[in-house]
């Protein structure tokens, strides 16, 4: 009896799937999907390397600074950092005393000490990076309706996210003929920009990194796009993950104790069965 | 407790055999993990995710309770506390990590568990109630790791609870009524996380409840083998203690190492990068898709997209969806051959396999994007296992000739004409350690 029932069920699923996926082949044979522009014309980010790739990545700290003076001087026009504090910077290399200067060159907002009206005051080490802009209406109103996101945890929250940042920030191109060719609705609408490593091809960040000494290296690095693109995907993988390192460093010994721990272990399981196993045949 | 030989618990220090008297804890560990429990000495390694499961719970349980004294259940700053935990919290990253990975590693080893019971036949007679137990942990399992999910508060978080709670709209009359009050809400938000942390604190210690039914129920019968011939003898079996405390010990090391292994040094690969953005009601993501662990069952609730009579297709995937896991329940009773283990059933076997091969393509199209080839090819496969369970194995079990079972466990262990005792006496030191200073 649970066998008839058991099986007149299965044919009610299996039925309907194959209902299902006739009809679904019936669709793709009438009207096939229309091939999209971005299937066509969307990259794939380009192969990059940082110094804090691999299993003894370590992070590059001038290179962070570079990245941090990028940051500061021009990303931090539109984009926020909200979970990096002035302290953090610290793991930079920077002093005490520097991270102060740095922290006082912000404008946060604080409380009058006099009137207890809303004011701005000199950021301290322990504030965080302020925000560019007031709310996500004025950051609209600004960046062509759309909204510059927040960048610490960029670098996580995309795919491949270092190389897809400094992939996009130097992949800003006109767009192909090929492209208007073949799909004539997708020209990029005004105020947007053609990026084949974003999404659906066009965003609203004009190029923000254009031309070779746009920041001044104190290092003497050469500020070229690319280095500079390089440099600030570098900072965010930083901001996205300040404990990388120390991850990869607590990593080491932990595997090395466990693989000891387990041919011991292994040995002694060996040890223990030896009588029972000898007289396998 | 399961067999007369098993050894019995004699208490020689005063203090434990007054603790014997009054409350017999220290026995009922010796009886199941000790040598009072009496094991079919051929269990392979397949025998060892029991033991790591448990301890994937034990994992969970610890690490989520020191989350929780860090984490803030408010839609308004649940992600900033998460991230508070990973930069400000003392080791909080390596909390987070291991509980976010410790979820997958639970799956992984579960999985391993269940196809093993699947292989082997561990669900039939007389382990029926211990495979019941199990199916119920499976379903506590998969509703504690979505709320847990939902906790973060990123995109896959509220769009996830968002998909999965709207499931529920799909049954007809009750249906959005029905969803509004899961929810507390029209849509996730702060009610939803609240109760939502509520319960996922609390399911785990439900499954630990129902994991203790689990292994009473299983040391009623003893263990299964994998040549699925009941105990017959002492010679068919040895003491839990040493011989599977070692083999588990091992196999704990093992198993800690891969997952350290990931933890470590690819802690995001079996995480989204959508989860780090921050919850938006306004934005959908390209691709909504649930941890890895629930997409084969994810393909089957998006493989049913035509209407089926009067039957919305919706409808027809949320009622596939749970019944794919419910099939579980009644493979006691499915499964009809008299014969146990998969290694002697010549035509099962090659079903079992293709059902492994089935469920990894399901996994596959249940993560890629809902557009085709993946949609079709997760009905075919949809419809493999549903055929395989509910046509399949009763068919196979009716008609198939099994090969022929050794006689006892010791024979196929040694071989026809080798009968060697395997205890010398019960108060000798266990061979092994002879040699040893221990
Ligand atoms: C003039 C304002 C402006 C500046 C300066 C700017 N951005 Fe942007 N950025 C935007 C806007 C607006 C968006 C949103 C684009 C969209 O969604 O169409 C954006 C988006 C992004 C994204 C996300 C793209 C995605 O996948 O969603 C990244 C990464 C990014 N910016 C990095 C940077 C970096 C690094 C810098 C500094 C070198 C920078 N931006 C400077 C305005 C700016
Ligand atoms: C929290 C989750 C679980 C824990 C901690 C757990 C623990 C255990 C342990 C310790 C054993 C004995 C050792 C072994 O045979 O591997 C066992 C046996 C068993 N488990 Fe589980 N289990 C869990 C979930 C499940 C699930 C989800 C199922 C099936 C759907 C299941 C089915 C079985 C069966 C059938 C046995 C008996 C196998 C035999 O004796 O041959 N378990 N379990």
């Amino acid at each position: 009896m649970i066998r008839i029932i058991s099986i007149l069920v299965g044919l009610f699923f299996t039925v309907a799937l194959a209902w299902s996926f006739g009809n679904g082949a019936y669709q793709q044979i009438t009207e096939p999907p229309p091939v999209t522009a971005e299937h066509e014309f969307h990259r794939h980010p380009k192969e990059v390397h940082f110094a804090s790739d691999g299993a003894f990545g370590k992070f590059d700290r001038q290179q962070l600074q570079r990245g941090f003076q990028v940051y500061k001087e021009v990303c931090s026009a539109c984009h926020s950092l909200s979970h990096v504090a002035f302290r953090d910077l610290t793991q930079l290399g920077y002093s005490d005393p520097e991270v102060k200067a740095i922290a006082k060159g912000f404008q946060v907002p604080g409380i009058d000490p006099n009137t207890g009206e809303d004011a701005m005051r000199p950021g301290m080490p322990t504030d965080y990076f302020p925000k560019p802009f007031a709310n996500d209406i004025a950051a609209r109103a600004a960046n062509n309706n759309a909204v510059p996101p927040d960048l610490s945890l960029m670098t996580k929250a995309r795919h491949d996210g270092p190389a897809y940042v400094y992939s996009l920030l130097t992949g800003y191109q006109a767009q192909p003929a090929a492209l208007l060719k073949e799909f004539p609705d997708a020209k990029t609408p005004n105020g947007l920009h053609y990026n084949p490593y974003f999404a659906n091809l066009n965003l609203a960040m004009p190029p923000p990194l254009t031309s070779t000494g746009q920041v001044s290296y104190g290092d003497g690095t050469k500020a070229t796009v690319d280095q500079m693109a390089k440099d600030v995907s570098a900072f965010l993988v930083w901001t996205a993950e300040p404990k990388l390192e120390k991850r990869k460093q607590t990593g080491w010994p932990v595997l090395g104790f466990l693989l000891f721990a387990t041919i011991l272990g292994y040995m002694s399981y060996k040890n223990i069965w030896y009588e029972k196993k000898k007289h396998k045949a | 407790m399961s067999f007369p030989w098993a050894q019995q618990y004699k208490p020689v220090n005063p203090f434990m055999r007054w603790m014997d008297e009054k409350l017999p804890l220290p026995r009922l560990v010796y009886n199941s993990l000790g040598a009072g429990y009496p094991v079919p000495r051929n269990l392979n390694y397949f025998w060892n995710f029991g033991i790591l499961a448990g301890l994937c719970l034990g994992l969970q349980i610890v690490t989520g309770i020191i989350l929780a004294m860090h984490y803030a259940a408010n839609a308004g700053v649940a992600f900033d506390s998460v991230e508070h935990i990973m930069r400000d919290v003392n080791w909080g990253w390596m909390l987070r990590y291991a509980h976010a990975n410790g979820a997958s590693a639970f799956f992984v080893v579960i999985y391993i568990h269940i196809f093993r019971g699947f292989f082997y036949g561990s669900y039939k007679a007389p382990r029926e109630m211990v495979w019941l137990l199990g199916v119920t942990i499976f379903l506590l399992m998969m509703a504690t790791a979505f709320m847990g999910y939902v906790l973060p508060w990123g995109q896959m978080s509220f769009w996830g609870a968002k998909v999965i709670t709207g499931l529920f709209s799909a049954i007809p009359l009750v249906g959005d009524p029905l969803q509004q009050w899961l929810l507390g809400g029209f849509a996730p938000d702060n009610a939803a996380l609240n109760r939502f942390f509520s319960l996922h604190y609390l399911l785990p210690f439900v499954i630990a409840g129902v994991v203790i039914l689990h292994i009473w129920a299983l040391h009623i019968p003893g263990s299964s083998n994998p040549t699925g011939v009941e105990v017959k003898s002492e010679s068919d079996t040895v003491p839990f203690y040493p011989y599977f405390v070692a083999k588990d010990g091992w196999a704990v090391g093992a198993f800690a190492f891969l997952y350290c292994l990931v933890l470590f040094f690819f802690p995001n690969s079996l995480g989204h990068p959508d989860n780090y953005i921050p919850a938006n009601p306004m934005s959908t993501p390209a691709h909504i898709v649930p941890e890895w662990y629930f997409w084969p069952f994810y393909a089957i609730l998006r493989a049913f997209t035509a209407d089926f009579f009067f039957i919305p297709a919706k409808l027809m995937g949320v009622l596939a969806m749970f019944s794919a896991i419910l099939v579980w329940f009644f493979m006691p009773w499915l499964d009809r051959s008299p014969v146990r283990s998969g290694a002697y059933r010549p035509l099962y076997r090659k079903f079992f396999w293709v059902l492994v091969l089935d469920a990894l393509v399901l996994g596959y199209c249940g993560g890629a994007p809902a557009a085709e080839p993946y949609v079709m090819i997760s009905q075919i496969a949809a419809i493999y296992y549903f055929a395989h369970f509910l046509i399949i194995v009763p068919i196979v079990s009716a008609i198939e000739r099994p090969d022929p079972l050794p006689t006892s466990i010791t024979e196929a262990v040694l071989g026809k004409d080798e009968n060697v005792p395997l205890m010398a006496s019960p108060t000798a030191p266990f061979p092994g350690t002879q040699h040893s200073n221990a």
